[in-house]
């Protein structure tokens, strides 16, 4: 049972200050699973996703991925756990110095003596998947949509084969119709790579494309958690305010 | 009262906290410099920036200082308007001060406000989080090379402005104040102390640091969007010029 969570957090506490954004949460992802977590603005959920990524050490509690505890690991214990993941930002966070494909391929063109030809024909194939057109490979992504450089942010976290997926507000910034795009992309990938992944939102139809399971957050606690058939029946207070405003 | 003691203690307690992080910084810069992997192509593009494309200014102020040297001195100092008194003074202000400060002033408003801008776009738009789940460090990737490549690239701009700025001084000792050019040549020759150049470069070198750090550093730490940006690039370059000019006088003291 044990092995089947891929990435397992206990009593994860975290402040900034005095201002506590998440009190002493439990959860987990298992393997294949598309977890969604959805709360206010403003309630931690991008907090959460940065401890999970190592770039937020929390003030208590442990985070295990692939069975390493990245709270208190070593430099390199905690870098290899942490490669198997990929993240799309929820501004995009592309490097606007860089052309598309080399912002897909980083991991390869921020070295010399890449092949060229191979990176550029790897990062096409992704962004075919993503039904993204050819010709923006050389471009740079200023010169983009919101739509496109999401799309090329999704491109560039799952260029390197990752295990697991985050998402941080995906459609965020984004009409609906493009945003139900996106949600329809992110489900084809995580179903086709095999991957499990975590999506934060305040967007609830992003729910209904992604989510096996469901987390609520609500004042800095894990409000309510579940199945989406199981969220819309459910007699939480905090769940029906939720999607009351939503 | 209580509130000034109130401020007081935050200030001192934030410059500590500053001091603190910024020498962890500078720890962390040249640790992961002596790390695999070393990103040979971000550095060199680095390098490339810093050298090449501030060689046109830096060579502009040195050569008019060398110019207003010897013109200064010709009519400053009546009884001495020899090639050998004139020749001296252009040589050695220009190797022991004026090459390595004109060069650490303008490397520091071109470059280091480059630097500083640049990190703080990336800091405040995720893109140095997006380095380090793309696996790459970012102090590595971003900061070490940039360091690397000022140490390297400040004392050869350095060396090339002491060239341009004892011809300066040569141009108008022989054009403007009609001294003899094959006398003014020799007594430079004469007058070159190579404890002189080593000064000039130890400082080089120095300011070198002192640019890349102090950018990187309040790039690194920006925070709030673009008026973070401009605050990261203003403070980075008040700081790091405040610094050269006093650091400057404190290596002087170790040369005498
Ligand atoms: N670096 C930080 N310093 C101080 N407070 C922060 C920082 N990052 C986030 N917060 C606070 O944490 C809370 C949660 O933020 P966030 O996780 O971004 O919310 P969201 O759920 O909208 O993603 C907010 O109240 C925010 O002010
Ligand atoms: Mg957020």
């Amino acid at each position: 049972m044990e092995e089947k969570k891929i990435i397992n957090v206990k009593n994860l506490s975290v402040s900034f200050s005095n201002n506590i954004v998440i009190n002493d949460i439990d959860f987990h992802l298992s393997r294949k699973e598309s977890l969604v977590i959805i709360g206010k603005s403003g309630s931690g959920k991008s907090v959460l996703l940065r401890c999970l990524m190592g770039l937020l050490k929390p003030d208590h509690g442990s985070i295990e991925i692939d069975g390493i505890n990245i709270v208190n690991a070593n430099r390199i214990d905690k870098e290899n756990a942490l490669k198997n993941i990929g993240v799309t930002f929820q501004n995009g966070a592309l490097f606007d110095s860089l052309t598309v494909w080399e912002n897909i391929t980083f991991k390869e063109t921020k070295f010399f003596g890449f092949n060229k030809q191979k990176a550029k024909e790897k990062a096409l194939l992704i962004i075919k998947n993503l039904e993204l057109d050819e010709n923006i490979l050389e471009l740079y992504p200023s010169e983009l949509s919101g739509g496109m450089q999401k799309r090329v942010a999704i491109a560039r976290a799952i260029c390197d084969n990752p295990k697991v997926l985050f998402f941080d507000e995906p459609t965020s910034g984004l009409d609906p119709i493009t945003g139900k795009i996106i949600n329809n992309l992110i489900e084809k990938t995580v179903i086709k790579l095999g991957v499990s992944a975590i999506t934060i939102t305040h967007d609830i139809s992003s729910i209904e494309n992604l989510a096996s399971r469901i987390i609520l957050l609500d004042n800095h606690k894990i409000a309510w958690s579940g199945k989406p058939n199981d969220m819309k029946i459910s007699k939480n207070k905090i769940v029906k305010q939720f999607l009351v405003n939503t | 009262m209580l509130k000034i003691i109130n401020l007081l203690g935050k200030v001192s307690l934030s410059t500590i906290e500053n001091i603190g992080k910024l020498t962890l910084f500078i720890f962390k810069s040249f640790f992961w410099l002596f790390k695999t992997p070393f990103y040979s192509k971000q550095f060199l593009f680095q390098l490339l920036d810093v050298a090449f494309y501030s060689l046109p200014v830096v060579g502009l102020t040195t050569f008019f200082s060398g110019m207003v040297l010897a013109l200064q001195t010709f009519s400053g100092f009546d009884n001495f308007n020899d090639e050998s008194t004139i020749s001296k003074i252009v040589l050695t202000s220009i190797l022991r001060e004026l090459g390595p400060v004109l060069a650490g002033l303008m490397v520091c408003g071109r470059v280091g406000a480059k630097m500083a801008a640049e990190i703080a776009t990336m800091r405040v738009s995720n893109q140095i989080d997006a380095l380090q789940t793309l696996s790459t460090r970012p102090i590595q990737f971003l900061i070490s090379t940039r360091l690397l490549a000022s140490i390297i690239a400040v004392p050869f701009l350095v060396l090339i402005g002491n060239i341009i700025g004892v011809f300066g001084g040569f141009v108008v000792a022989t054009f403007k104040l009609d001294l003899n050019p094959i006398l003014y040549m020799m007594s430079t020759i004469d007058n070159f102390n190579l404890i002189d150049l080593i000064q000039g470069l130890v400082k080089a070198l120095v300011f070198g640091i002192i640019i890349a750090i102090i950018s990187c550093y309040f790039g690194y730490n920006a925070s709030g969007g673009a008026e973070g940006v401009g605050r990261a690039t203003t403070i980075s370059v008040v700081t790091a010029s405040t610094l050269i000019l006093t650091s400057t006088y404190f290596i002087t003291a170790l040369f005498i």
